[in-house]
């Protein structure tokens, strides 16, 4: 039965994913699965075995002689400009010319009547190359003198040198923290369709339709509006599609064109995982002054980033990481500085978090050294360094905290885990436990909201209403899985207050909304539920103006009630209005456009406000170790997380989940390895972990804190949920620390790497053990 | 004799008749190129992420009965006489939505989507098998199955909820059960099978001896039993297999049976099949079964192709060998038996002449006084090859250890024992001393390697660490649990 006192949909309430029952049929269209025109072609990558040399020749003939082969693209045939760096900086080219920089390198595309034939014809290249020195890790590249592959950056504030000479303790240390695969479900996939004169239209998986347009044409050297990206949904995205899809869309693109035929190219698993980047690793190098409460005075650290061959998105992201380096801790003397290093390796991209998460995992180490070193509870810790009233609450990037509730957060998760409580019993535990010891952390994350590029920050929408009261809905965003089109129908379905299912959800293309920003960075649903909403203000504005002037009421008299229109005295229906509106012709469309206020971002000074607000969450969780074998369980883990007030709760909390869980495979199983030629050895999942549903914690208690609310004028006051609780996963990592640390008797900090796989811990036990 | 030479099979509701299907040609791909079947997704063509789930059923001598397995690896030719079963049979015909799917919905199990469809049909699956499942039990169904968007809650709270949306008493796969088996029963027309273009044939001999003469004639043919390993080196190393010659559809490979004082395995059974008498009869050797790869693979891989495949890392090996089995090798009419262990020669060696199958395991049944372990050590808990696998076979007399057979995988070119190690404790007083001294001697028997899924430190450490696990948790002295819990 229908509550006719409210529409169904509405802002704030829980609604399922609007795709969910094709998902579960197994009808909701991926690229891949949309028909094709007859005589499509398929294109599949030649790579390079070898990390790092100058190319000399590359010898096709076996391949275009191969079965099925239509031909092959390189270098030679791109026709406009051979680079897709999507920062602009000219160093990333579709096949390179006269250098191979890492191992999985594309050289070549084969083209072909088959995917079958194009993969087996790919393998038959003869590539004659001179090889040279490779350098895979910060560490070698440091040593082999390699250049940053874009400007570092260094935040400052105070100054540490007077810091640290005011500080009763002063402690130094290293953490490696490895890369992360995206493993999204669906691959990278591109299925371009020529047009007339130089038009070409190109389905894809990507998360940024308009990089995807502007490079397809920067490659074909024709201009923007011939080019058509499409994407209806992503199975997946996770900031893999971001930039790294602009490869096949222009492969595919070029084929498409050069053959005059469909072209589709869907690399392998093996061939996604080596050839496209992932989450940059990094190596944090700490040195942190703190007094004997553990209160920091003075911190400075060095961010050096594997950011592979290419400038890639490396800027930003370790941007980012120096942003995030405080998490919720005041600094009152920082310097904070990035090392953005080349090496040979694919060059690293966007991963949820951007950067951020690593940020944060150096600051909680240094909480974590500081409570071995005064042996001190690390949430203790905490607390004392947490940004507070004036005074402490200026960032190392001299943005002012101003809607701090972390300490809140974290009273509450203490209190709702019983986690003194639980702490006391598992040192009790261990005491007397000989081989399975327990562990328990409760982290806390502040994650700052905004593309920190200030232009990234605006958004389009398009709203049509026709003339039976059925909607249309375009935004620039894109689907991936997290419910933006779900969440941005509900700000329509509530503005017009109109059942959800009125509306149309229709595929992000760069036909109807220009100039997009990525889906990332969070912010989906921000910009664009704030761009559709202004395109529905302003037909509402119409349509108001309209009844007030048609039956000469006040405008404030016009009133838009669940699935009808009260003017005046008179109630009619939303779709009968909507009628006589048509007839009386008032323009039922309207694009929409939002950017978001008071942000500005200076890098040369290193100060501004590049974040809107910040999102906030807490996690505890609890874990068992084996001191034999290095093996683990999570047994517990509670979240309370910070979305402000939510558009729709049950999809927050689906993210926070999942996100959870991605962050703790980021921290345990998930670990990427490289032999001495420079190949990605983990490079599909029977070789790279994520978890699994038996990995996921025993007792699993997600919370949103429902009395927050957005101090920013967001839309409907929600906050951004894509990426923050990610960083949840952080109690994971530092709960196996603790029961590592039990060994020594909790004296002496284990410093752990991450991944934390079972081999790290015992590794870290023995360690320990022999007193290391 | 009589030959087909084409594939027959039940493909939801039809019956077709695929001529000229190649060894190496996947379900996947028929049911998303040939079929534009596309609710059945790719996501690795490896077997490891589920999202190619379909379930096939099958006639055995027990009757009808389905199981969820990867389309990605089981090739199109071996599901001859099978009921292939896709996401699209699974809403009614009035377009209602299956109990599996609605619980997936109502708990938000879905969030880009890509991996549902392979979950909804893992679920189903597991449904029918077990209608009220633990948490536990999902889990292990769901091995299979990645889901890099949800953190997996939800999909759990779905699976443990199917019940209250329906009973598999109603679902279409029961109550059409007779007419199934009918259909597939008047498909088994038990003539050899030869379909497929010359350099990719495909044989399905007709029976066990047609198996043996068929590898007479093709001496060089790729054995497929599960296709667990095959398939990959067509999806993932594009290696030409044929001429392959199928044994997994033979009824008479398939038997698991005590003779004896021996459990005999017969070298076609998949490891759900054999899973019941293993427990039975080794359990042991239970929850280690369960950590072998997902429940896809589970109802696809033998232990036959498992020590066939002479992999270093294979899981049955070392145990199996600690229990002192033996495996039957044939050709033609000639038969012979060899210890397990003597079968592994060397890396990418075996004992197994041109033309020789792998017919069955004979594992004795434990004597008094034996005392079995079998450890993995692995970086994702579940579905993961082992860095360490460990099987541990110790006979006491009073306090002295009369016998022990101790075989590693993970640790050497090949699954070897430990051959200093058992030494070491061969005739010693059972104390924690002298299983040191063993964990010590590890170091002279193995020098292991080091690549992505262990260091050689680590392996050594972990293994020597077995050792004491072992004493620890076969020492009345230890009350402590030593082990994580498997639930
Ligand atoms: C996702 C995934 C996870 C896995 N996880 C594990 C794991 O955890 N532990 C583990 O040990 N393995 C694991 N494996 C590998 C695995 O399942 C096997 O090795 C399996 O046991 C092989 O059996 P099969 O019947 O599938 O063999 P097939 O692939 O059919 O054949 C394997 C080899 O054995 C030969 N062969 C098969 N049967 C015979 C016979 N009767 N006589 C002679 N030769 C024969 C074949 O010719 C081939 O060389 C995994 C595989 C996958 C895809
Ligand atoms: S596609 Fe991943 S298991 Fe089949
Ligand atoms: S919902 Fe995206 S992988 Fe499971």
């Amino acid at each position: 039965m229908k509550d006719e006192l409210s529409i169904r949909g509405a802002v704030h309430t829980d609604r399922i994913h609007d795709s969910a029952i094709k998902h579960v049929t197994g009808s909701a269209d991926y690229t891949d699965d949309i028909p094709q025109p007859q005589g499509t072609l398929h294109a599949y990558l030649g790579v390079s075995k070898v990390a790092h040399a100058t190319l000399n020749a590359i010898d096709l003939s076996a391949v275009r002689t191969a079965p099925g082969v239509v031909g092959v693209l390189t270098a030679a045939d791109v026709p406009g400009c051979n680079d897709i760096s999507p920062t602009g900086q000219n160093d990333e080219p579709v096949f390179p010319t006269d250098k191979i920089e890492f191992h999985g390198q594309p050289l070549f595309a084969v083209i072909a009547d088959t995917r079958d034939a194009a993969r087996r014809a790919a393998e038959l290249a003869q590539v004659d190359c001179t090889v040279l020195p490779h350098a895979l890790d910060v560490g070698a590249a440091q040593e082999a003198g390699y250049p940053h592959v874009t400007a570092p950056l260094k935040l400052e504030r105070g100054t540490v040198e007077d810091g640290f000479a005011a500080a009763a303790n002063r402690l130094q240390g290293r953490i490696t923290i490895g890369g992360q695969d995206h493993m999204y479900l669906e691959g990278q996939i591109a299925f371009a369709i020529p047009g007339e004169d130089d038009d070409v239209v190109v389905h894809c998986s990507t998360q940024h339709p308009s990089e995807a347009q502007h490079m397809v044409a920067h490659v074909l050297g024709v201009p923007s509006n011939a080019v058509t990206v499409n994407v209806r949904r992503m199975g997946g995205g996770f900031g893999g599609k971001e930039s790294q899809m602009n490869l096949f869309c222009v492969v595919a693109a070029m084929a498409a064109k050069k053959w005059n035929r469909a072209v589709k190219i869907r690399p392998d698993r093996d061939q996604d995982m080596t050839a496209t980047g992932k989450r940059h690793d990094f190596v944090v190098d700490y040195d942190v002054g703190f007094d004997n409460d553990g209160r920091i005075q003075a911190v400075e650290s060095s961010f050096a980033a594997r950011c592979g061959y290419s400038s890639d998105l490396s800027g930003p992201v370790t941007d980012r990481a120096l942003f995030h380096a405080d998490n919720a801790y005041f600094y009152p003397h920082v310097r904070l500085t990035s090392r953005p290093m080349k090496t040979n390796t694919v060059s690293n991209t966007a991963f949820r978090g951007f950067g951020g998460p690593q940020g944060v995992v150096a600051a909680e180490r240094m909480i974590e050294e500081i409570a071995y070193a005064t042996g001190r509870d690390p949430l203790d810790v905490r607390k004392v360094n947490f940004y507070g009233d004036a005074g402490r609450d200026l960032t190392p990037y001299h943005q002012q905290v101003q809607d701090n509730i972390i300490g809140r957060l974290v009273d509450e998760l203490e209190e709702a885990a019983a986690y003194r409580q639980r702490r006391a019993e598992i040192v009790e535990f261990n005491a007397g436990s000989k081989i399975l010891k327990k562990g328990i952390a409760l982290t806390p994350v502040k994650f700052g909201i905004s593309f920190t590029a200030t232009h990234y920050n605006q958004a389009g929408a398009l709203v049509h209403v026709y003339s039976d009261g059925s909607i249309a809905l375009n935004h620039g965003g894109t689907e991936m899985g997290q419910g933006l089109n779900t969440k941005v129908a509900q700000v329509v379905a509530d503005a017009f207050q109109v059942d959800f299912d009125r509306i149309k959800i229709t595929r992000t293309t760069t036909e109807k909304v220009p100039n997009t920003s990525a889906t990332a960075a969070s912010s989906g649903s921000d910009l664009n539920g704030m761009a559709a909403l202004n395109a529905v203000e302003q037909i509402k504005g119409r349509l108001v103006a309209f009844a007030a002037d048609k039956w000469g009421v006040a405008p404030e008299d016009v009133r838009f009630l669940p699935n009808l229109v009260q003017i005046g005295t008179d109630t009619l229906s939303f779709d009968s209005f909507i009628k006589q509106a048509y007839m009386a012709r008032v323009q039922l469309s309207a694009a929409g456009f939002y950017k978001t206020p008071d942000i500005h971002w200076d890098r040369a000074s290193g100060k501004g406000r590049p974040f809107y607000y910040y999102a906030y969450g807490a996690s505890c969780s609890e874990v068992m170790i084996d001191t034999l074998t290095g093996e683990y369980r999570v047994t517990r883990t509670d979240i309370l997380h910070d979305v402000g007030r939510s558009l729709n709760p049950v999809l927050d909390k689906g993210q926070v989940e999942g996100a959870f869980i991605q962050g703790m495979g980021w921290l345990t199983t998930e670990e990427l390895w490289w032999d001495d030629k420079g190949a990605l050895r983990t490079h599909a999942p029977s070789t790279y972990k994520i978890p699994l549903a038996s990995d996921r914690p025993r007792i699993f208690n997600v919370n949103l804190a429902d009395w927050s609310e957005n101090r920013e004028l967001t839309i409907k006051r929600s906050k951004a949920v894509g990426e923050p609780p990610f960083m949840l996963g952080i109690s994971v990592f530092e709960a196996l620390s603790m029961a590592v640390a039990s060994v020594a008797d909790y004296t002496v900090c284990p410093r752990l790497d991450a991944p934390a796989t079972p081999e790290r811990v015992l590794m870290a036990v023995a360690r320990l053990r022999a007193g290391a | 004799m009589t030959q087909r030479h084409d594939i027959r099979f039940l493909l939801n509701g039809r019956e077709v008749t695929v001529p000229d299907v190649g060894a190496s040609q996947t379900l996947l791909d028929f049911l998303r190129l040939d079929r534009r079947m596309t609710g059945t997704k790719e996501g690795c063509a490896e077997g490891d992420c589920g999202a190619c789930t379909v379930l096939v059923g099958r006639l055995g001598p027990e009757g009808l009965s389905y199981a969820p397995v990867n389309a990605c690896i089981r090739f199109l030719a071996s599901v001859d006489g099978c009921h292939v079963v896709t996401i699209e049979h699974l809403s009614g015909p009035d377009g209602r939505l299956h109990p599996v799917q609605q619980a997936m919905v109502d708990h938000h199990g879905s969030q880009c989507g890509f991996c549902t469809p392979g979950f909804v049909m893992s679920l189903y699956a597991l449904w029918m098998a077990v209608p009220e499942p633990t948490e536990t039990q999902v889990e292990t169904a769901l091995q299979g199955n990645l889901c890099r968007c949800t953190g997996y809650a939800p999909i759990i709270r779905a699976a443990v909820a199917v019940s209250r949306y329906g009973s598999p008493a109603a679902d279409h796969l029961n109550t059409e059960r007779a007419r199934v088996t009918a259909q597939l029963t008047a498909l088994r027309d038990g003539v050899r099978v030869v379909t497929g273009p010359a350099d990719d044939l495909a044989i399905l001999p007709a029976d066990v001896d047609d198996l043996a003469s068929a590898l007479l004639e093709y001496p060089d043919a790729t054995l497929i039993a599960g296709a667990t390993d095959v398939g990959l080196w067509v999806t993932k190393f594009l290696r030409p297999i044929g001429p392959a010659i199928f044994l997994g559809h033979l009824d008479a490979l398939k038997a698991v049976q005590v003779d004896g004082d021996a459990l005999h395995i017969g070298a076609g059974a998949s490891y759900s099949e054999c899973q019941d008498a293993i427990a039975d009869h080794f359990p042991h050797l239970a929850p280690y079964w369960d950590r072998i790869a997902g429940w896809q693979v589970r109802n696809m891989g033998t232990v036959g192709g498992n020590i066939a495949n002479g992999s270093p890392i294979g899981d049955t090996p070392p145990v199996l060998i600690a229990l002192g089995a033996e495996i039957t090798l044939r050709r033609g009419d000639v038969r012979r038996v060899l210890p397990l262990e003597t079968f592994f020669i060397d890396y990418g060696k075996q004992d197994r002449a041109a033309g020789e199958f792998v017919e069955s395991i004979r594992v004795p049944l434990p004597a008094e006084g034996q005392i079995d372990a079998a450890y993995k050590i692995s970086k994702r808990r579940d579905e993961d090859i082992s860095s360490v696998a460990a099987g541990i076979s110790v006979t006491r007399d009073g306090d002295t250890i009369a016998d022990v057979r101790i075989a590693f995988g993970g640790m050497a070119a090949t699954p070897k024992r430990a051959a200093q190690a058992e030494a070491a404790l061969r005739g010693a007083v059972w104390s924690e001393g002298a299983f040191e001294q063993a964990a010590q001697a590890l170091a002279q028997d193995f020098a292991p390697l080091s690549d992505w899924r262990a260091s050689a430190d680590y392996r050594m450490l972990a293994a020597q660490n077995l050792l004491r696990r072992f004493f620890l948790e076969q020492d009345d002295a230890t009350t402590a649990p030593v082990q994580l819990a498997t639930a």
